[in-house]
């Protein structure tokens, strides 16, 4: 290949079937275990919990971990939609395959052989495609010769809560935050709480709902560089965790454990709005090429 | 903590109140989304159901496929909503329980106090514990429907809260009013 000024630069060749097996294994893992992140943010929970039912069912969920590692039974029976975030540079060649078939039997193989559950119908006849395929799959191309790929199982009781809108200019920042906390309080004990809040604003329809799921693969904890959406995540935890549907929504403090905000510039007849909601099962890994 | 074997009675339903902790032990049956619609055609269609639906516990679950020596795989409770729309005709033949999790319609929570059926909550996402209860499962119908086929259960010591009891009484409501500030 050459650069736009017509030197030859050298393409970083990756053989398909390490990203296939790469891939395969880290969906076999995020099934089983649960992230770092995730087991201190039910630990920091469990501290700050009043409510008694509230407690128990952190501490179910805690053992539900352990259990999962354990004895290698995924920590939800929703082993979700094999999602995909893919950012691939622009020097690098799949060598054998296409990427995408890449994913795709990554995901067959792995729910195949791992004993996960195949979650993927026909939206009309209801009819399962019986392997979890296709995967969804979001891909960027970047500059360089890496490929980042982080993988999500997605389950749909929280994805079902997940809402996109289209609010008006005027409605702003105070516009924003009332839609996410509304969506929360409608949701109450569905997604599964204590939930993770994925919140994408700007783009255009379809791309607040990516960046809105994108936001939920960042650590738990991990702030928004820029100090005002910084603030409106905090923000909205805190209106979030006032509503009192605690964790099973059996009433209690603690409903989020994180809200996450990515904005990107919109058009300026509009301001696009997507809450994607993650239960606490929230399951990611990221494999670095 | 209270227990209940089924088959269930109403007079063992009505002793439930909204709160209560219970164990289960005995033989629950699994349904979901794809089964609830077929079960409705059955009973619209005046054929048999597959299993007996009077005095019985039904368990809104899609399991993982059990591994190679375990009767299941991962077994928690998927969103109880999406029933809403086939579970009063359940009850109206005997159902006496349903597992799940989230709120459920004013028509279900009526049916509930009219047929004597309560709403259990098992924990949303832990899967891997509530299967440490099931010690035997086996498929009785709609194979074909893989992880939504209707499976028969033997549980011991399976753990959840009453939501719904027949008295009209609903814990999340309940408990969410407690917290919430403002």
């Amino acid at each position: 290949m050459s650069d736009r000024i017509g030197r030859e630069v050298e393409m970083r060749s990756i053989p398909f079937n390490t990203v296939k097996k790469k891939v395969k294994a880290a969906i076999m893992e995020a099934a089983f275990i649960a992230g770092d992140d995730l087991m201190a943010s039910f630990k920091k929970a469990l501290a700050e919990e009043e409510s008694p039912l509230g407690k128990e069912t952190l501490n179910q969920l805690i053992q539900n971990a352990e259990i999962a590692k354990d004895k290698r039974i995924p920590l939800c029976q929703d082993t979700g939609l094999a999602v995909f975030f893919v950012e691939i540079g622009d020097e690098v060649k799949i060598k054998g395959g296409l990427l995408f078939d890449a994913l795709n039997e990554a995901t067959r193989e792995a729910y195949g052989d791992a004993y996960l559950r195949k979650s993927a119908c026909n939206p009309l006849t209801r009819k399962n495609t019986g392997d979890n395929t296709p995967a969804i799959i979001h891909c960027d191309i970047v500059k360089g010769d890496k490929l980042k790929i982080v993988f999500c199982a997605k389950g749909g009781g929280s994805e079902n809560m997940s809402r996109v809108t289209m609010l008006r200019p005027s409605d702003g920042r105070k516009g924003i935050e009332d839609f996410v906390v509304q969506r929360v309080w409608e949701a109450q004990a569905n997604p599964c709480p204590p939930i993770i809040v994925g919140v994408g604003i700007g783009g255009t329809f379809e791309r607040a709902a990516i960046i809105a799921k994108k936001a939920l693969l960042d650590p738990i904890g991990k702030r928004n560089p820029d100090p005002e959406l910084a603030d409106m995540e905090l923000s909205m935890l805190k209106k979030i965790n006032d509503l009192g549907i605690g964790p099973a929504g059996l009433g209690g403090r603690i409903t989020a454990l994180d809200v996450k905000i990515i904005m990107q510039p919109c058009h300026i007849a509009s301001l696009p709005l997507a809450v994607n909601i993650n239960c606490h099962s929230s399951r990611h890994a990221e494999i670095d090429f | 903590m209270k227990i209940l074997k089924p088959p269930l009675k109403r007079e063992d339903v009505d002793a439930l109140v909204a709160g209560d902790k219970v164990l289960i032990t005995g033989v629950i049956y699994t349904g979901r989304d794809a089964a609830h619609k077929r079960l409705v055609d059955l009973l619209d269609s005046n054929k048999p159901l597959p299993f007996d639906v009077n005095g019985a516990v039904i368990f809104y679950v899609g399991p993982t496929p059990a591994p190679p020596g375990r009767p299941i795989g991962s077994a928690g409770p998927t969103t109880s909503y999406r029933m809403d729309a086939y579970a009063p005709r359940l009850m109206e033949k005997g159902l006496r329980a349903m597992i799940g999790k989230g709120p459920r319609d004013a028509n279900v929570k009526d049916a509930m106090k009219k047929y004597g059926c309560v709403y259990l909550a098992a924990t949303g996402g832990a899967g891997a514990l509530v299967a440490e209860t099931v010690k035997k499962a086996e498929v009785i119908a709609f194979d074909d429907l893989g992880p939504e086929a209707i499976r028969r259960l033997e549980v011991v010591d399976f753990p959840v809260i009453v939501i719904n009891d027949t008295k009209g009484n609903d814990l999340y409501i309940e408990n969410v009013k407690k917290y919430k500030k403002g």
